[in-house]
């Protein structure tokens, strides 16, 4: 008959009051964040005094977990890029070289003299003079081969050897190239988080992507376009000697040489010894600052190590010029005027101020293992957000307010109690959300819309059952009784079927999509929730205290 | 006295006329595909690639200028709509501008985009870019796979379900249903122009969870009547299922439409073809669980005994032209 054992009144009660509890921040949403952020600020080393005042806004005994709102609520920037590993196995194959060079030379006796010949970037093709000997020296080579450092290409070895007629070729492996590539994604996030951070930005979502992709959103940059100048530079900083300076862009460079163009005089060329003394690898600090003329500059520090090999070099070459190079363009050329002990130096160039700003930043964070190509970018105005919430929370108070009067209309109190599972509903909602930290999308708000119309479904299940369970005229306990009971196979399948969908959205889709899957489902949980336990406890506490003989639903 | 949508009993036959309710819905289905082969659909940039500028100027927009301005700029293919929304202020003006992928480009070019920006700020001095979105070839090539895999994978999860939990003649009418509102979707994207992007396969997706959450509640009133009467007709069976569900249906199609109107009306413009599709959806999804769902039940005909439990519950494939 219509008894709820005690305990289980007090955890559905306490449920629903946890869930409103975790949802009420959002009430409150600027006052809230404000509070946040001045918490995080303090957390960051901030000036407490100043920012005790913000602290104060929401107390602490209370959750302040709120949901996060997505780009197209907030405005803010959205790159999709692609890691372009394969940038990274020319550097990997070409720094084989010395070591293969210095085995093979050592049997110059059984096979000869042996030559590096130009070709692709990401092979070696080494000719050997006395061709019948091609396979021993394809043997030596492999012998250099070392396991591949990774779970997957266990056992497998890091390159590939073949040969062909007097040739022998040397290439990366399949298995070392999975691993590199992966190695080379998960470098690159971590340079791009680490640079984002240093812009210092609320809350941005930079994720890997399938295997060579990240996905990097981030709310409040002005555009993307910004955002990929932050990102998209691959700032490798080194330090090369220069051989000569030449207006011919023609110029054949020597063997451990190259050609690199000027980065601000056009037409000029710098011919390098490839081998850089010190890279930004060495560097601990970089800041922007100004030259002795007042011109914008980047001072930076070396750690111990550069230092001492910087130093050395300076004490070496003094009267001689040495590049520093950026992405492979000659940003000065200075020549050494006397020996630079202390490991620190400046960086002048015809920087604005903004760019010797962005410099120092990419420097501090480090360069890019590899290029990144972009494949979406989005960006979305403040302004367009704010339209889209105020939209957004308009239209879902109307369909809020129809749907509860046509209910109220449609079932007396009963539907009035299944008005009031509707609004716990709609809390829990957004307690489950703040919870969990997900994110409020444009389709997340439909969502919840759509949730709000189909939510009481469970209950209009029930309730007809209800009525024609009357009809056969066992009483309203009985009635009621049977009505929850016969209409629970159905509000389960069909809930379980749109949640089947819910969560192949959420598996397959992206951004907002996944957006309006989270809020979907979330709703289907909570519906089925207040409808099963929530409606259902109001109507036996009502059922207690009146023991009404008759009963119109 | 309470509002009701039909009457407290009904008995109405819904399958006097089930042939002709079937061909009827055969033939918008091939329509709709017809539609889509013919004409096509009016892809967003997420899947075909391309760029979309969203501008807010307070001067009335005026398109031609906006045209001479980007055609300049030789870009191919451009669209300039303007967008009208009651949500929208005096002073607010708003375009949406479409630009082709250009040729070549595996990524999206932010010269082109800033060439743009440039080209219309010269026209409209107080032009703001409110949104920028572009979309490179690769990707969407890859989104309208996932978005085809998604559907597909959709519908094939609710077939295992059903089929385990109903029977698989159920199953068959559930999908066939699906089937019908996912092709009538379409059908009406295609025929009408609308944009059809990420979301609206979000839209799609829905859909098939509503369509079916309608079907799932009369075969469980179907399953139910079938242990009750156990002599009686199929097509009576169904008729009453589909009779004592007939006010729960009307119910919750209802206040659904209700809260997705006032989405429609007051939700913005950015969200309008993903509400229209859903709004679309709610009512060709409720139709179809009772005319084609019920009604291809009705063509497949049924197990009848549901009493006992089901000693071959394991070896449906062995009954499959029973």
């Amino acid at each position: 008959m219509l008894q709820i054992d005690t305990w289980k009144r007090v955890l559905i009660w306490a449920t629903v009051v946890v869930g409103l509890i975790l949802a009420l921040p959002n009430a409150f949403y600027t006052r809230v964040e404000t509070h946040n952020d001045a918490l995080a600020a303090i957390e960051a080393g901030g000036d407490a005094a100043g920012l005790e005042a913000q602290v104060g806004m929401w107390p602490d005994w209370l959750p302040s977990g709120l949901v996060n709102l997505g780009l197209d609520l907030r405005g803010g920037a959205h790159l999709l890029a692609e890691v372009k590993v394969q940038d990274v196995y020319k550097a990997r194959i070409q720094a084989m070289w010395p070591e293969i060079r210095d085995m093979l030379r050592e049997e110059r006796a059984t096979i000869g003299t042996i030559r590096l010949q130009p070709g692709a970037d990401e092979e070696l093709r080494i000719r050997i003079s006395e061709a019948d000997q091609v396979e021993r020296a394809a043997s030596l080579v492999r012998g250099l081969a070392r396991p591949v450092a990774s779970l997957t290409g266990a056992g497998a070895s890091d390159i590939a050897v073949s040969t062909e007629g007097d040739m022998v070729i040397v290439q990366l492996s399949d298995a070392e190239k999975l691993a590199t590539d992966d190695r080379t994604v998960r470098q690159a996030l971590e340079i791009i988080r680490n640079r984002i951070d240093e812009v210092g930005t609320r809350e941005p979502t930079i994720q890997r992507q399938g295997a060579e992709r990240i996905l990097i959103q981030v709310p409040g940059v002005g555009s993307a376009a910004e955002l990929k100048r932050i990102i998209g530079t691959t700032a490798q900083l080194t330090f090369q000697p220069v051989v000569t300076r030449t207006a011919d862009e023609n110029t054949n460079p020597g063997p451990g040489e190259q050609l690199v163009p000027s980065r601000d005089e056009q037409g000029q060329f710098y011919v390098l010894e490839s081998a850089p003394v010190v890279t930004g690898e060495d560097l601990v600090d970089a800041q922007p600052s100004f030259d002795q003329n007042g011109r914008p500059a980047v001072t930076f520090r070396f750690d111990p190590s550069g230092a001492r090999r910087f130093g050395d070099y300076t004490a070496e070459n003094i009267g001689k010029p040495f590049a520093i190079v950026l992405d492979n363009e000659v940003i000065s050329a200075p020549t050494i005027q006397d020996h630079i002990p202390g490991g620190s130096g400046i960086i002048t160039g015809r920087f604005t101020l903004e760019e010797s700003t962005e410099l120092a930043v990419l420097l501090r964070a480090g360069a890019l293992p590899a290029g990144l190509d972009f494949l979406e970018e989005r960006t979305i105005g403040p302004e367009l957000g704010a339209d889209s919430i105020e939209a957004g929370k308009v239209a879902t108070i109307v369909a809020f307010v129809a749907v509860l009067v046509f209910m109220a209309l449609s079932y007396g109190l009963f539907g009035v109690f299944a008005n009031v599972a509707l609004i716990i509903n709609i809390g829990l909602i957004f307690g489950l959300l703040s919870l969990i930290g997900a994110t409020l999308t444009l389709p997340g708000i439909a969502g919840i819309v759509l949730t709000v119309g189909m939510a009481v479904d469970a209950n209009v299940l029930v309730f007809e059952r209800i009525r024609e369970e009357l009809k056969t005229a066992k009483g309203p306990a009985r009635a009621i009784d049977l009505g929850y009971e016969k209409a629970l196979s159905a509000i389960i399948d069909a809930n379980i079927t749109t949640f089947i969908t819910a969560v192949i959205l959420y598996a397959v889709g992206s951004g907002p999509v996944r957006g309006f899957a989270i809020t979907l489902g979330l709703g289907i949980l909570t519906s089925v929730f207040t409808a099963i336990f929530v409606t259902r406890l109001m109507v036996v506490i009502w059922f207690e205290r009146r023991r009404p003989k008759t009963l119109e639903v | 006295m309470r509002l009701r949508l039909v009457p407290k009993e009904t008995k109405w036959d819904f399958f006097s006329r089930s042939k002709l309710w079937l061909g009827i819905s055969a033939l918008l289905m091939v329509v709709a595909f017809a539609s889509f082969l013919v004409q096509g659909l009016n892809y967003g940039i997420d899947f075909r690639g391309g760029t979309t500028i969203r501008t807010e100027s307070a001067q009335p927009i005026d398109i031609g200028v906006y045209r001479g301005a980007i055609d300049a700029l030789e870009l191919g293919d451009v669209s300039i709509t303007e967008v009208f929304d009651p949500t929208f202020g005096l002073d607010q003006n708003v375009s949406m501008i479409r630009i082709q992928a250009q040729d070549g480009e595996e990524a999206v070019s932010p010269e082109v985009i800033e060439a743009v920006e440039a080209a219309l700020a010269g026209v409209v001095p107080d032009i703001q870019f409110v949104s920028v979105e572009s979309v490179g070839p690769k990707v969407s090539g890859e989104l309208i796979q996932t978005a085809v895999i998604a559907v597909l994978l959709a519908i094939g999860a609710v077939l295992v379900y059903i089929w385990l939990r109903f029977e698989w003649q159920f199953a068959l009418g559930a999908v066939a249903a699906l089937v019908h509102d996912v092709l009538l979707t379409i059908g009406i994207f295609s025929e009408l122009q609308i944009r059809f992007d990420l979301a609206i396969i979000a839209a799609l997706l829905t859909i098939v969870g509503y369509s079916l959450n309608d079907t799932v509640v009369v075969f469980d009133r179907v399953r139910e009547n079938l242990r009750k009467y156990k002599q009686m007709p199929l097509k009576e069976v169904l008729n009453i299922s589909i009779n004592e569900t007939l006010s729960r249906t009307m119910m919750t199609s209802v206040t659904t439409l209700l809260a997705l109107i006032a989405l429609f009306v007051l939700g913005g413009d950015v969200i309008r073809g993903f509400v229209f599709a859903m709004i679309w959806g709610v009512i060709v999804g409720t139709y179809s669980s009772i005319f084609v769902a019920s009604a291809i039940l009705l063509w497949l005909g049924v197990k009848r005994d549901w009493s006992k439990p089901d000693a071959n519950a394991g070896t449906q494939y062995a009954n499959i032209d029973a």
